[in-house]
């Protein structure tokens, strides 16, 4: 029997983290900021005061910084899929085919046309038909964010396709499916809100400093007053999506939830840990972190996961060993029944290749009874607790994430009324803090995905395909020069984006560029 | 109406800023890195480099997707 490479998977894994991760530093922004301008221009048209014409091609040019910067880093990960995740790419069949081109389709479109004009068409469009673009360029980017979301979510819930196994392959049978899936609503709003925040932190935090330095305040001051009403009412949506996207985990990932909140028993009024962290382990119970100090919600996780406060949340402990009364089965029996199921293909196929009809059929049924558990029979004669996430990041970067979104809610308040009291001058402290935030807002943005990608660990496609099955076949080596080389290239990016950010940030909104062509008149 | 939109472009990129340049110096260095480096030497899909036709991956995969590792 032929041995998992566990170094080559766990490469391939740091590889896809690292690109993606890099990859949703730009991004981000991106989403957020297309709409802060877009609002920003339509005050200038509304209005047609030139300072906020100036206010808007001043966050224009850093959002143009951003996007330049972080443009075509996501095609990367599409190289990986064919590379690193073959078995993965040619399961998956022609699920992702559908979004991703249109998506690729729309960000060609959106690039080549809107962008140009938004950019380029200050002097040569009329004011209406630049700000539409604006618009537009703002809608595009957080539709072609949909159809990523929309492939993310499939992995975590598959849905909308039969498995061929003629061709080992996955075939959409209902494209709505795939789009309304619940794990993918869930997600594209939570994930845009969430860029909502961090746009509007970034422009809080750099309008901050520009009153620090007794410098650009009415830019400043506007800026904060709209970044603090849209961020508002984007972390009121990512809290809400936020507790949506939990109820539907709860539903469909189960161990992600528990591994999330450390839980180990199942329970009923399953209480919500608010903060924590954990201890050293038990030399006796090796499968299990065991909380230092905790300060939990009674019953809470029971009501946010499923409406009830008296419902059961499984545990850990619940899914790996099976739990009768709620009729749990346990991971033990679900690796034997994907065991099942992965012999029955491979009797389908041998069948099929010497003609034996009635082997077929029958091996056919089998596996199609057992298919929803056929990814966990790759774990067959090994330790179920494998199939376990990292609990320890999954509930340390989820709690960040929430700690933090919390913190964002005070500050958008704080930031609002003073700056709606014209009182924001006198409170340095308020100004430092927002200034500071800014990291912490990527530090956020980053944990929600380290959330939903490692607590769904294994899977790579949620209860269908583990890591172990999907990763290709190449040696270890070729993967970590790969990494190595992505570490290189995107730390240049970023250090040039940050470079170059600092010094359009340092120049303001009267650097020569946009105040000649503030000068040379509006829109025709 | 062609020639209006070759225009608009070439207008706008020979009018671009010193920093639009910089930036879009920085764009084309990043897609001759990525399409002419990355993907022609090290991200060769992997099922096209060992395969010629459809039948021979799938018995590839299949084979791969039947087989429990230890």
């Amino acid at each position: 029997m032929e041995n998992i490479d566990w170094g080559l998977v766990d490469w391939s894994r740091a590889q896809f983290a690292l690109t993606a991760m890099y990859h949703w530093i730009f991004v981000p922004l991106t989403l957020g900021l297309s709409f802060i301008i877009a609002m920003m221009e339509t005050i200038y048209v509304k209005t047609g005061n030139l300072e906020w014409k100036k206010v808007t091609k001043f966050w224009m040019t850093i959002f143009g910084i951003n996007f330049a910067i972080g443009v075509a880093t996501g095609i990367i990960l599409e190289f990986e899929f064919g590379t690193n995740w073959s078995n993965y790419s040619w399961f998956v069949g022609d699920i992702f085919g559908a979004p991703l081109a249109i998506e690729g389709i729309m960000a060609f479109f959106m690039e080549s046309t809107f962008i140009a004009i938004m950019f380029f068409g200050w002097n040569k469009v009329s004011k209406n038909i630049h700000l539409l673009s604006t618009w537009l360029v703002a809608i595009g980017s957080n539709l072609s964010a949909l159809w990523i979301l929309v492939a993310n979510g499939w992995m975590q819930n598959p849905s909308g396709m039969t498995f061929n196994p003629e061709t080992v392959r996955n075939e959409m049978n209902n494209f709505w499916d795939v789009l309304f899936n619940p794990a993918a609503i869930n997600k594209f709003i939570h994930t845009i809100s969430s860029a909502y925040v961090l746009a509007s932190i970034f422009v809080i935090g750099v309008s901050a400093w520009y009153i620090l330095k007794n410098r650009e305040l009415f830019l400043a001051k506007r800026s904060i007053i709209l970044a603090s009403v849209f961020g508002f009412f984007a972390i009121i949506f990512t809290i809400g999506t936020g507790d949506g996207s939990a109820k539907v985990i709860a539903r469909y990932q189960p161990m992600k939830l528990a591994a999330m909140e450390g839980l180990y028993e199942g329970q009923t009024n399953a209480p919500l840990v608010a903060f924590g962290f954990f201890g050293s382990k038990d030399e006796n119970q090796p499968n299990m972190e065991k909380f230092a100090f905790s300060v939990k919600i009674p019953s809470a996780l029971s009501f946010l996961a499923f409406f009830n406060s008296d419902a059961f949340v499984p545990g850990i402990k619940d899914l790996v060993h099976g739990n009768k009364e709620q009729n749990i089965l346990s991971y033990e029996e679900r690796i034997e029944k994907g065991k099942i199921a992965i012999d029955a293909l491979l009797a389908y196929k041998n069948a099929k290749k010497t003609n034996e009809i009635e082997l077929a059929e029958s091996s056919l049924k089998l596996f199609n009874d057992n298919f929803e558990h056929f990814g966990y029979g790759y774990y067959f004669g090994k330790d179920p607790h494998l199939l376990v996430p990292n609990v320890k990041i999954s509930f340390y970067s989820f709690h960040i994430m929430v700690i933090l979104g919390v913190f964002f809610l005070l500050l958008f308040i704080l930031t609002f009324y003073f700056g709606f009291k014209n009182k924001l001058e006198n409170k340095k402290w308020l100004l430092w803090l927002s200034l500071w935030t800014i990291p912490l807002a990527y530090i956020a943005s980053e944990a929600g995905w380290v959330v939903a990608e490692v607590g769904r660990q294994p899977w790579v496609i949620q209860d269908l395909m583990p890591n172990i099955a999907a990763v290709s076949q190449l040696d270890q080596s070729s993967v970590q020069i790969t990494f190595f080389l992505f570490l290189a290239i995107f730390t240049a990016l970023l250090i040039a984006e940050i470079k170059i950010l600092l010094t359009q940030i340092r120049k303001g909104s009267h650097n020569e560029e946009i105040v000649e062509s503030i000068n040379e008149g509006g829109n025709k | 109406m062609l020639k209006k939109i070759y225009l608009f472009y070439y207008e706008g990129f020979t009018n671009m800023s010193k920093s639009g340049k910089k930036l879009w110096l920085i764009i084309i260095l990043k897609l001759i890195i990525m399409f002419a480096i990355l993907k022609l030497f090290f991200f060769e899909n992997f099922l096209n480099s060992q395969f010629n036709t459809d039948e021979e991956k799938i018995e590839y995969v299949s084979k791969q997707l039947t087989k429990i590792k230890e």
